[in-house]
């Protein structure tokens, strides 16, 4: 027995593979949004991964740093240095705002902007260009997606930066890409005022009787010094020492430091259970949309291709061919055109998630369940043109 | 196949119910022995259709009997299980149009048939190949029908209703598209192949030109036949 459904596919190969290129934007569409929902769930995971951290230690009841704002002392550390099982302590500070590049292309590019101690947790883990920072200000290591070049000079608020290294897969969880400056620099950024506001502060504090007094020299010029400078961060990165359960060491810190102290695994289900759980929804909406619509085109291309064989399949009927033939052979077309659609789906979808602002991870294993989908969707939709089909009369081919 | 390739007694056919109820056919009586061409001619709605319909078992006769072969096929209800099996392996169709599947080649539209009836694809190949040469349309074998005349097309058809070597053949007007040589050459070949191949062959039709060709005629008006005898004229090459 010849195949009819691959006859007829090779027949009218035209009409098949244009529909099916049709299809296949469609399904790379849909691939795509999965590939967005990974990209966000990778992106959380290198991003905790990369920052070298065991524990976060933040402001006590927040989600920080990353879900919620969080803030506190930046001597924290300090303490937490000498709590057992802690290897290593580090503070950090997360910012996200718009960052002008210099030069003559002057674009705004919005990024989280990290402070932290060079050679402790929270340094960028590995570069693609360039090198660490060295000095104590005013040098900057970007994520590639900044755009940034090395050796580039970039504004951040009051403080021109020179990139002096490049990193990759650093983003925020908002797809930000992250700039990497020192500590003191970027609390600086974060927490200090503009001038006015300090000449504002200054006087308003020198105007209360209670601040300035006559009688004790110096006090007021303490105080003033004490209104200027920052003492906040947003996190402590904690390594746990070789052997030591991060748990083990996380639960004395939220017990006797008044933080909170989540471990890799709390990280994580934070960043991917809740700060992205909204998207997700968005995007298992759009999948399911997607799904939705596929289906139909499907069903409508497999119906309109039977009703204009109809004459020819009263024929084969006719002659004899059993309903089960026929069926097979709408059911295999429905299959051809989805197996032609996912190809195009699946390398398309490879085509342009790099020009994507966001990571795009196209899984093996998305691929193969959407395969899967395609085929039972397409199988579903093939049922229309089937009953049609089966209906047709086959004294219809001897005519009148 | 002894005796009679067909045998049609006291058929009858109604359409419908009721008020609007067609009586199409009222009395067939007929007979076609095996290698025997006849024709059916009758006025626009005396029930040429509906008898062939009949007798190709797709739709179902009010009562009667019809007997292919040896063996009753309806006889006040179907005597045979498998309609689909015995419209593929013991009736040939040739309709007005010749109905090619377009997606097939020539070859396939008529292997197709063997493949149906499960031989395998080389053997049912080589069964089209043999027809087509038969029909004088050897030459033709690989094209897709779309890039044949009308009468090749026709012959095409012809090829693909023998191809089960079915007992039976009905055609329904084959010639009405033809020109008169074309035409002739039409049944010039059903005769030949009902001869070769022992096959019971009914023309229905409307063409003054091949009618002077049959040896037997049956006449139908309102759904009743007659039988009369043809000129039975010699077709020249
Ligand atoms: N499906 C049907 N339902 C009801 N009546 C029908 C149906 N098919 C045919 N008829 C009626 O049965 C009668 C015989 O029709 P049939 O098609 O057999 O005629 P015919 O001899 O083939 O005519 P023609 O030469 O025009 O093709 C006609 O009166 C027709 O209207
Ligand atoms: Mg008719």
């Amino acid at each position: 027995m010849i195949s009819l459904a691959g006859r007829d596919i090779l027949h009218s190969w035209g009409k098949f593979v244009f529909t099916g290129v049709g299809l296949g934007l469609l399904i790379g569409a849909t691939l795509t949004m999965a590939g967005v929902y990974r990209g966000m769930v990778d992106d959380a995971r290198v991003l905790l991964s990369n920052s070298g951290a065991d524990i976060w230690v933040v402001q006590k009841d927040t989600l920080g740093p990353y879900a919620e704002p969080s803030s506190l002392r930046d001597d924290a550390y300090r303490a937490l240095r000498g709590m057992p099982g802690v290897a290593r302590a580090a503070n950090v500070t997360y910012l996200n705002m718009q960052v002008q590049a210099g030069g003559e292309n002057a674009s705004d590019v919005r990024v989280m902007v990290v402070g932290f101690e060079p050679g402790q947790p929270g340094e960028p883990a590995y570069l693609v260009a360039g090198r660490q920072i060295t000095r104590s200000h005013y040098e900057a290591v970007a994520d590639v997606r900044t755009g940034f070049r090395l050796g580039e000079r970039i504004r951040i608020r009051r403080h021109d930066y020179t990139v002096v290294g490049l990193t990759r897969r650093m983003v925020s969880s908002g797809g930000d890409p992250m700039v990497f400056i020192p500590l003191k620099d970027a609390q600086e950024a974060q927490f200090l005022k503009d001038n006015d506001a300090i000449v504002n502060e200054r006087a308003r504090t020198a105007a209360n009787p209670s601040l300035n007094r006559p009688g004790v020299p110096g006090l007021l010029e303490a105080i003033q010094a004490s209104q200027t400078t920052s003492h906040s961060v947003n996190a402590v990165l904690v390594q746990v020492r070789a052997g030591h359960d991060a748990e083990a060491v996380a639960e004395p810190i939220r017990r006797w430091k008044h933080l909170e102290a989540y471990t890799r695994a709390q990280m994580e289900e934070i960043l991917v259970a809740k700060l992205i759980a909204t998207s997700a929804k968005q995007i298992g909406m759009f999948l399911a949309i997607l799904a939705v619509v596929s289906a139909a085109i499907v069903a409508f291309i497999i119906y309109t291709m039977t009703l204009g064989k109809l004459r020819e399949i009263a024929v084969l009927k006719l002659i004899g061919t059993r309903s089960r033939t026929i069926a097979g052979m709408i059911l295999q077309q429905a299959l051809g055109l989805g197996i032609i659609g996912f190809v195009v789906g699946k390398i398309s979808s490879a085509l342009w998630a790099p020009f994507f602002p966001k990571y795009i991870l196209l899984e093996p294993g998305d691929a193969l369940r959407s395969f899967v989908a395609v085929m039972v969707i397409c199988a579903i939709a093939s049922t229309l043109a089937i009953r049609a089909a089966l209906r047709v009369d086959p004294a219809t081919a001897i005519g009148g | 196949m002894d005796g009679f390739g067909i045998r049609i007694e006291g058929l009858r056919k109604r359409y419908g119910a009721g008020d609007t109820a067609v009586d199409a056919l009222k009395e067939v009586n007929m007979t076609v022995a095996p290698g025997e061409v006849v024709g059916l001619i009758g006025p626009s709605g005396s029930g040429k259709t509906t008898l062939l319909k009949c007798l190709g078992a797709v739709i179902e006769p009010t009562a009667g009997r019809m007997t292919l072969g040896d063996e009753v096929i309806y006889d006040g209800g179907w005597k045979i299980g498998d309609l689909k099996a015995l419209r593929r392996d013991r009736i040939g169709f040739v309709f007005q149009a010749p109905y090619l599947i377009p997606f097939l080649d020539v070859t396939d539209n008529i292997a197709l048939l063997p493949m149906l009836a499960g031989r395998p694809n080389g053997a049912a190949r080589q069964r089209a190949l043999e027809l087509l040469e038969a029909l004088d349309v050897g030459h033709r074998a690989r094209a897709e029908p779309s890039q044949l005349s009308g009468g090749e097309q026709q012959r095409v058809a012809i090829a693909r209703a023998l191809a089960n070597q079915p007992p039976v053949i009905l055609a329904d007007e084959p010639t009405a598209p033809l020109d008169s040589e074309r035409a002739l050459a039409v049944i010039r070949i059903l005769n030949r192949m009902a001869q070769q191949y022992n096959t019971a062959v009914i023309v229905v039709t409307h063409d003054e030109k091949i009618i002077p060709t049959f040896r037997r005629i049956y006449h139908i008006r309102d759904g009743s036949t007659h039988e009369e005898a043809g000129e039975g004229r010699e077709i020249a090459d």
